[in-house]
């Protein structure tokens, strides 16, 4: 079995391997008629531009994107340099260098990446599953009797902050910089699964749906695991199977399916302020113009998050949402769940938590105010500064580098929540509701707690578990997203999430459950 | 102001100390020679296992104790001097008290077995044994087999830990079936086949005889009363704890195995208490034991005495007696009074319930005659503690408890349950007609 999980391991690491070799390998040769079709299709009016390109990179056969993209980020930049200092602003280029890269890169491959798309899936993708899957499975003798399996997670060097988890941590790091900065050089990823995205939307696929079905991949393997791990707990296999269902119906094909009937691309389950840019103009234009659909997508969207998440909160607390339908808590329960035990618990870190996801919240509602005005009194500056700049700025730190290069980067480091925790505002309105209006809480088994603390060191959302768990009071943190791990690992079955009447919610006691009574009226009666 | 000095800061020192701060501004001292911060014992085997840090055990960060004003102080103390009040510590310096609680815990019982301090002979109890474990046993390499004599709590614990490093495992129990003398039979039977699954290889019905050390006087092999020798690096001795004061011999405090307190956890001498597993109750309270080495019995001491300390004096009258564990993989809870073949009085009878593939059973023990319910012991099932409480205060019958099980079933949400398959058995051997109610919030919500 131990044999099986290593070739398991080897033969991951091959794929993972060439997949990221395959950012500095591919042939590129743009031809004249390529070239005018972008130029046509990037509606690109600069001259500068287009001879620079026709001399430099036209006809030639070039190796690698990064000799590609530097001769366009470099035309780009002499052309609009020539254009602004002649103010003839209407031949300024203002599509952003990487995305042009991508979009030649996309149209000018050659050679055996492109002609071998299904191999080529098959050395990455394929043989990554593969080897992933031998690497995993075996647990399932491995672990042995059904029941908590967290032994060696402090010894084992990738589970404990070691070289592997940095290691880990510097290929996701990289892997969202290139995704969300430098997407031209996963224009070759893109070949892989243009079968796929043509299958599914009828177009070849761009970065954004790589992304996406690896998504899919990283979680339904991961979610395998889940299941290998938490099969005595059936909570745990119901919440891994709803989360990874929503993930690939609702984010992945169903929005693809969307534009293959010329629908909008939608995530009916991504909720504002998470999906930050609903309210954005580009969206609210698209929507408006794109009829019946178009109008129940905003309805919709504007119900789900004033109507439907706050009432499903009320009932069964966020974890309605977080854990059993969000993308982003998706992945952080499958491929998080081994850095679960990273988040701090300490009084400090929640004081950081507290300000900082609601500075989110705040920065997020007051662009959206700012966007929704600009979009009715149709002006683009409000109280002197630049709608755009409001949402660019947004977009780049909370979208691309809190949302994705922290939040799913830091995992080894910071644990798997860290997104979620700290920066989500989302989050931070459902928050509100389960604190203050829920019927959800943990509830804490009366005496029976010993203090060990397996409940604070698995929480996830670095919520000091124990802390409440042996004061006998119930746990209600508007930061709970209600995995139930704490539960879980609880070696003496002290607590239970449950969704119960509001009244006894909250119930701090000094004397525990188990002594004199007497005793717990008088002291009890006093915190009252 | 009056200094309170507490000897041991384990779960009853520390919890009396935080008692006293939040009803006074007397001046509180903790002294410890295990460690500087107060750490939850029962979780020390995690650590080993890798579950978890030393510093996930300790239940407050460390600014808690200086913003609370309560001074820890590491040092051994030799010896009481009660007619200056002071407290002589190994280093020679002193310290003065104007009350002084003794909550110096446990140490690992010996009973003076042949080789029983030999290098690789160890108990597990103090933070200290755990760090001589892990020098012991790290890995298989360097222990190639534990034997662990008692089969108790700790020697269930100190199993499962070696095995989470692959580490080979003889379990010696002196008696013909795990734990037999506190758990029903059919319960003990299951945990036997449980410890086996895990490839324990445990031996019932079998004594140390004798621990055997090499030429660098280094545990080698031990023998048994079977007249069997079985080689192994590490013995670990788990036959029971015995209240740690050997410091207050010839002190003037009157002890027994323990230091003897009355209700109110006072000793012979004025102004000196004593709480957690070293204090001997003169009578023990309810069918509870004299002494009484469980977390939980620890905390409830500290949370009575706090309030004698502040002016109201409180006698220590636990509630109903309640207790868990793990075994392995099985979490056991226990409310109320469920005593083995060997120690139950002529009036308590069984229901028990297994199921007949998962390691999952129930024990209710009632009265023959009136039915009463007289407790429960649950294996692989949670149990809500308050609507137990409840019960037991409201001196319910056995068909109550059959009946209403569901508003006491505790496990997490989607778990298959028993409560049906529980009742029907029931029915069975009793010739009822009881039908297990729905969970009931109202119910579980009321107020007896």
């Amino acid at each position: 079995m131990k044999t099986i999980k290593k070739i398991g391991l080897v033969i991951f690491l091959f794929g993972l391997t060439t997949f990221i070799s395959l950012l500095f390998l591919g042939k590129f040769e743009l031809t004249p008629a390529q070239f005018e079709q972008i130029v046509s299709n990037n509606r690109i009016k600069s001259d500068v531009f287009i001879t620079q390109i026709n001399k430099e990179v036209v006809g030639q056969e070039l190796n690698g994107m990064y000799s590609l993209s530097s001769k366009i980020g470099d035309a780009l930049e002499k052309a609009n340099a020539y254009h602004r200092k002649n103010k003839e602003y209407k031949k300024v280029i203002y599509s952003k260098p990487q995305d042009l890269a991508a979009a030649i890169g996309k149209k000018s491959a050659s050679g055996f990446i492109v002609n071998n798309k299904g191999l080529m899936w098959f050395l990455t993708f394929g043989l990554s599953i593969i080897g992933a899957l031998l690497f995993i499975l075996p647990n399932y003798v491995l672990l042995g009797a059904k029941g908590i399996k967290n032994d060696g997670i402090y010894h084992n060097n990738a589970t404990n902050k070691g070289w592997v988890a940095w290691l880990v941590f510097f290929f996701l790091v990289s892997f969202y910089l290139i995704l969300y900065f430098k997407s031209e050089y996963a224009v070759n990823w893109t070949f892989l699964v243009d079968p796929i995205s043509e299958f599914l939307s009828g177009n070849p696929a761009g970065h954004w749906f790589v992304y996406g079905f690896m998504y899919c991949v990283v979680m339904t393997v991961m979610a395998v695991r889940m299941y290998i791990k938490y099969r005595h707990n059936v909570y745990q296999m119901v919440r891994t199977t709803s989360v990874l269902f929503f993930q690939i119906v609702f984010a992945f094909l169903v929005p693809e399916i969307m534009v293959r009937l010329q629908m909008p691309y939608y995530d009916f389950k991504n909720a504002f302020p998470l999906d930050y840019d609903f309210f954005f103009q580009w969206n609210l234009k698209s929507l408006i113009n794109s009829g019946g659909i178009g109008m129940f997508i905003l309805v919709w969207g504007i119900v789900l998050t004033l109507v439907i998440v706050p009432v499903m909160v009320y009932f069964f607390g966020k974890r309605w949402y977080c854990s059993w339908v969000c993308g982003c808590g998706g992945l952080a329960e499958t491929l998080g769940d081994p850095y679960r035990q990273h988040s701090s618990k300490s009084l400090f870190s929640w004081k950081v938590e507290r300000w900082l996801i609601h500075i989110v919240l705040v920065f997020a509602m007051a662009m959206t105010i700012m966007t929704l005005y600009s979009f009715f009194t149709e002006t683009r500056v409000v109280l002197g500064v630049k709608t755009q700049t409001i949402q660019n700025i947004y977009s780049f730190l909370i979208g691309a580098v809190f949302a994705g290069v922290i939040g799913t980067g830091f995992y080894p480091i910071f644990g798997n929540r860290v997104w979620c925790r700290f920066g989500c505002p989302l989050a931070a309105y459902l928050g509100f509701v389960q604190r203050f209006k829920s019927r959800f809480r943990i509830t804490t088994n009366g005496g029976q707690c010993i203090s060990c603390g397996n409940c604070s060191t698995y929480c996830e959302q670095g919520i000091d578990v124990r802390a409440y768990a042996q004061k006998g009071e119930n746990i209600v943190r508007s930061s709970c997203v209600g995995c139930g791990i704490c539960s879980a690992v609880c070696p003496r079955g002290v607590l239970k999430l449950e969704n119960g009447p509001l009244e006894g919610r909250i119930n701090g006691k000094d004397i525990l459950l188990g002594n004199d009574v007497d005793l717990m009226e008088l002291v009890n009666s006093k915190i009252k | 102001m009056e200094h309170i000095v507490i000897i041991g800061n384990g779960i009853s020192g520390v919890t009396v100390a935080r008692h006293i701060r939040k009803n006074s501004d007397k001046k509180i001292t903790i002294v410890s020679s295990e460690t500087d911060y107060f750490f939850s014992r029962t979780a020390l085997m995690y650590v080993y296992m890798g579950h978890m840090k030393f510093e996930h055990i300790k239940p407050y960060e460390n600014w808690f104790w200086k913003k609370n004003d309560i001074s820890l102080k590491r040092a051994f103390v030799s010896r009481v001097n009660h007619t200056d009040k002071k407290l002589e510590l190994s280093n020679s310096e002193s310290i003065d008290y104007d009350k002084l609680i003794i909550a110096t815990g446990s140490k690992s019982n010996k009973f003076g077995w042949p080789g029983q301090d030999l290098d690789g002979a160890q108990g597990l109890y103090s933070k200290q044994d755990l760090d001589t474990l892990e020098k012991n046993a790290p890995n298989k390499e360097t222990c190639k087999r534990a034997v662990i004599v008692g089969g108790g709590l700790i020697g269930i614990e100190l199993a499962e830990m070696l095995i989470s490093r692959n580490i080979p495992v003889t379990f010696l129990v002196r008696e013909t079936s795990f734990w037999n003398g506190v758990l029903p039979k059919g319960e003990s039977q299951m945990l036997n086949e449980h410890i086996l699954e895990h490839h324990i290889d445990l031996k019932l019905a079998t004594n140390l005889v004798e621990i055997i050390a090499d030429e660098n006087g280094k545990v080698k092999a031990i023998t048994t009363d079977k007249g069997e020798t079985i080689a192994c690096n590490v013995v670990g001795l788990t036959a029971g704890v015995t209240p740690n004061i050997d410091f207050l011999k010839d002190s003037g405090i009157e002890i027994g195995r323990g230091v003897k307190v009355n209700r109110f956890l006072e000793t012979n001498i004025k102004d000196i208490y004593a709480i957690g597993d070293c204090a001997e109750q003169h009578d023990p309270i309810g069918q509870r034991r004299h002494i009484e080495a469980v977390w939980y019995t620890g905390r409830m001491m500290g949370e009575a005495l706090a309030q004698t300390i502040c002016a109201t004096k409180t006698e220590y009258k636990p509630g109903h007696w309640f207790n868990s564990a793990k075994f392995l993989d099985i979490e056991y809870q226990t409310y109320g009074w469920v005593f083995s073949e060997k120690t139950k009085k002529e009036y308590e009878a069984h229901f028990h319930w297994r199921h007949p593939k998962e390691k999952i059973c129930i024990t209710i023990a009632y009265h023959k005659e009136s039915k009463k319910f007289l407790g429960i012991n649950t294996f692989g099932i949670r149990l809500r503690h308050e609507i137990f409480d409840r019960w037991l205060t409201e001196a319910r019958d056995i068909n109550h408890i059959v009946k209403f099980l569901k508003d006491a079933n505790f496990d997490p949400e989607f778990f298959k349950q028993y409560e049906s398959d529980i009742a029907t058995q029931f029915n069975k051997e009793f010739g009822t007609s009881i039908v297990p109610q729905k969970k009931n919030w109202k119910r579980i919500f009321s107020k007896a």
